[in-house]
């Protein structure tokens, strides 16, 4: 009778036995490194349109700048594919020259040509990162006129004003000043897209290696590029997969199935740190926690209020318990790692201290308010630490959770009370963090700019005018002075409780050695990778 | 529906083909206008600003300004529904703001992997499920009716994302029986060319058997463990729809007849139990198809419940609409394709049409 589920029961059993017995390969080959990163967020491969950070890591290893920066000393300015530059009287025009004899994955060679219709490109396709060179005047309409070759080999860079040429060329190091292949890309050209409809999921750049491949939510594969002119990468691919769960990334690198994981949590960190197959190597990244406290709220907005809020957070035990070392305590709107940051921590946990300053405020027995909270595990951790520490002193936080976007979009319309706010800065200068932190051309409801400090109604117009005058000071040093200036009154009266600038983690196969981890997306670096 | 089957037969103008077909049409647009818009009025609900997804957080208000306008957001509810609707009876389901690309084509390229990992699925649930809740309604309360009992308990309350973490622990990390998450080794990745979009097809059509024989070994796990989720509801199913024709008059008429128990149970009862049996399977494949989130972000499956749960997360609204669209499409076929097997196994229903 039960001839037929033994019968079954039998043949799955088989299937089971001869699939198992199928190859299965766990090492990755010698001349390949695979990663596991979540790669979701990708959405075009065009140095014209790329904001996002994985695509910003994948740009880093494919293409070339006119100018790069030292990954160990950012203050260190050098060119890549710029020979050189000078800065005319006036302040307003940067002249480079190109380095002879360059040339493109494709073999077409790097001129003058190609830089100034990089430029001119982006500006025109007017995608979500030309505002880095719209900044320096440059429009749709006058970038013909503003961006100019000059010979074969020279272009010059016109600008509205006279910005300092640190702020220029830190500016031009980012991924949208990254120079295309012009004979290539405008190959591919259809009704006059500048050859954006191709260029969004090909390949037209020098850098170290060459993009072969862009599967959306899938893999990335990139190789060797023969035509860099830097020393020869030692592998020959490298191929990024999407595996967005941290736990499912952890059993890949342990199983050598991957060489690197990306996306790591608090808890796989632990866990991997006594696996003897597996380093961990870390590096700080721009992002910066921080809460934001909107002034149109009547408690908030008391100068004691805002101090002694800094005064209730557990920094250390956050950084160390519930972030597990995924980020590290950082009390300044510059994140380390940039010109003029304030290396400052001023604020520890003191509730005795806070307890005063509530009393100086009027508010002796504390106050109740909101706070806004991203469904997200370390944000909310986070959240939930701070609740705690602030009801010590008598500050009773209601945590109302939403999903990412949500809270943002009550956050970007001013409806919040409290909010905690993950910030990196658009490009490796400390303007883009000043410009968000402490600048606010119009308080008003419908201003044109909306800074972070509008987002909060902080209300300063002296700080502003100080963000614009960095703006245009030639002297890096002076300059730097003025930002460190801005950090420290940030601390003593902002609406920002800074806590903490984000870590990178990665974890690594221990036969794999050279990987670069830098202070931006864009700055870690395969290049120099070997495995053994 | 019997109600309609009647009624037509009567009427006899027309042959009854013609109504049934008019009938499913009709049903077809009511379904997918309804869900349209039900996705629709909720996706304008939810206090998520559409535009944040499409420009991010740090984009100029005059870029922000230029989408939103582009995005028609501008334009009364109502007048908004109408032009989506309009496009998509001209085949364009507008482009996703988060890949950047036309969401159909977003579609072709994770619904296959989801295909695949469902069809696996569901073979595994129906054809062991079937058998082991028959032979949980012939012992029934004895030993075998409870193990099952339990196996169907377990799969159907333990959280999938916890048994797809410990089945790769064990199985992949381990044992290494099976292959680990993703849908091919990188070895074979770039030699399989893409035909249908499901690994297992395009590689036997291209005659890969390693490559096969991998993509098998990355399918056997998560296919096994949804699988087993749909196995757990088939067989409880399968039980009682058994239990109730074992009670029945024609079996005791049969057993005194003298036929054999296995043709007792196996042609007479289980041929009347499968009628009801058609729609639970139906209906448990479409769920699968729907995309098994969990399951696919464990197994970095690209398949359609993570596409559509990213684009839920960021109010990414023509993605969504679209892939419920699919979806919704998917349940009518299927819907279809159960009324079409009531017809071959149910004699009444094939004799009324």
């Amino acid at each position: 009778m039960l001839s037929g589920i033994r019968l079954f029961a039998l043949g799955a059993i088989s299937a089971l036995a001869l699939a198992t017995a199928a190859p299965v390969r766990a090492a990755t080959p010698a001349d390949t490194l695979v990663q596991a990163w979540a790669i979701d967020d990708m959405i075009s491969i065009d140095p014209a349109e790329v904001y996002e950070i994985s695509a910003s890591e994948i740009l880093g290893n494919s293409y070339q700048r006119l100018v790069g920066y030292d990954v160990n000393d950012v203050s260190k300015l050098h060119g890549e594919i710029a020979q050189s530059w000078t800065i005319s009287p006036d302040g307003k025009t940067i002249s480079f020259t190109i380095k002879p004899g360059l040339k493109f994955a494709s073999g077409n060679p790097i001129t003058a040509e190609d830089a100034v219709f990089s430029f001119v490109r982006a500006v025109k396709l007017d995608k979500s990162p030309a505002f880095i060179l719209d900044q320096f005047g440059l429009t749709k309409d006058n970038v013909d006129k503003m961006v100019v070759q000059t010979g074969p080999m020279t272009l010059d860079f016109h600008m509205d004003k006279a910005y300092s040429p640190s702020f220029v060329l830190y500016c031009l190091t980012s991924t949208v000043g990254m120079i295309v292949d012009k004979k290539l890309v405008m190959s591919h050209e259809a009704n006059g897209d500048m050859g954006y409809g191709w260029l969004k999921t090909h390949y037209a750049g020098s850098g170290p290696f060459a993009i072969k491949e862009w599967k959306p939510n899938d893999s990335v594969v990139m190789e060797r590029n023969a035509n860099w002119d830097g020393p020869a990468p030692k592998i020959k691919r490298v191929i990024y997969r999407h595996v967005p769960e941290p736990a499912t990334q952890r059993l890949l690198l342990q199983k050598g199935d991957i060489d690197i994981a990306r996306n790591l949590g608090a808890d796989d960190l632990k866990a991997l740190k006594t696996d003897a197959d597996i380093k961990l190597e870390s590096g700080v990244k721009g992002t910066i926690y921080y809460m934001g406290l909107n002034q149109k709220n009547p408690n908030l907005a008391k100068p004691e209020v805002r101090q002694a809020m800094k005064y209730l957070v557990d920094y250390a035990t956050i950084a160390d318990t519930i972030m597990g070392g995924l980020v590290k305590v950082h009390q300044t709107f510059e994140p380390s790692g940039m010109l003029g940051t304030l290396e400052k921590n001023p604020f520890s946990l003191d509730v005795a201290k806070a307890k005063e300053l509530l009393a100086k405020a009027g508010l002796p027995d504390g106050f109740k308010v909101t706070m806004d909270t991203r469904n997200s595990p370390d944000i909310t951790g986070m959240a939930q630490a701070i609740q705690q520490t602030m009801a010590q002193a008598g500050i009773q936080i209601e945590l109302i959770p939403g999903d990412g976007k949500q809270t943002l979009t009550k956050y970007r319309a001013r409806n919040h009370d409290i909010y905690i706010g993950v910030w990196g800065p658009d490009y490796q200068d400390p303007n883009s963090n000043a410009q968000g932190f402490v600048s606010n051309p119009d308080n008003g409801d419908n201003a044109s700019t909306k800074t972070l400090a509008w987002r909060n109604a902080w209300d300063i117009p002296d700080l502003t005018k100080e963000t614009d005058a960095a703006l245009l000071e030639a002297d890096p040093a002076k300059r730097a002075a003025m930002y460190e200036d801005l950090q420290q009154k940030a601390l003593d009266t902002s609406p920002f409780v800074i806590m903490f600038q984000q870590v990178e983690a990665f974890g690594i196969r221990k036969n794999v050695d050279g990987v670069i981890i830098g202070p931006s997306f864009n700055d870690n670096g395969f290049y120099a990778v070997s495995k053994h | 529906m019997t109600a309609v089957e009647e009624t037509e037969g009567r009427n006899g103008a027309l042959p009854p083909w013609v109504g049934r077909l008019g009938r499913l049409l009709v049903t077809l647009v009511i379904t997918l206008v309804g869900l349209l818009f039900v996705t629709f009025l909720i996706g304008r609900v939810v206090p998520i600003d559409p535009v944040l997804a499409a420009v991010g957080d740090r984009a100029s208000e005059s870029t922000y300004h230029k989408v939103y306008l582009e995005l028609g957001l501008d334009k009364p509810l109502w007048e908004q529904f109408l032009i989506y609707v309009n496009n998509v009876l001209h085949g364009n389901l507008g482009e996703s703001v988060l890949t950047n690309r036309p969401v159909l084509d977003d579609i072709a390229d994770t619904f296959p992997a989801t295909l695949e990992l469902s069809t696996f699925a569901i073979l595994i649930g129906t054809c062991v499920g079937v058998p082991l809740g028959v032979w949980a309604a012939v012992r029934q309360g004895r030993l075998v009716d409870q193990i099952v009992r339990v196996l169907g308990l377990v799969g159907y309350s333990a959280p999938i994302f916890w048994l797809g973490l410990t089945g790769l622990l064990v199985f992949y990390a381990r044992l290494g029986w099976v292959a680990g998450p993703g849908r091919i080794d990188i070895a074979y990745q770039y030699d399989v060319e893409r035909i249908t979009g499901m690994m297992l097809v395009d590689t036997l059509l291209q005659g890969q058997w390693d490559a096969f024989w991998n993509a098998l070994s990355h399918i056997l796990l998560p296919g096994t463990l949804l699988g087993y989720y749909s196995l757990a509801y088939i067989s409880r199913m399968t039980r009682s729809f058994m239990l109730a024709e074992l009670g029945q008059e024609y079996i005791i008429t049969a057993r005194v007849k003298g036929v054999r128990e296995s043709r007792i149970i196996w042609r007479h009862a289980l041929r009347n139990a499968a009628v009801p049996l058609v729609t639970v399977i139906a209906l448990s494949y479409g769920n699968l198809l729907q995309g098994a989130v969990l399951t696919e972000t464990v197994f970095a499956w690209p398949g359609l419940g993570m596409y559509l749960t990213n684009s839920l997360g960021s109010a990414d609204m023509n993605a969504v609409l679209g892939a419920t669209l699919v979806i919704g499409a998917v349940f009518v076929a299927l819907n279809l394709l159960s009324d079409v097997l009531y017809t071959v196994l149910d004699p009444r229903v094939r004799r009324r049409g």
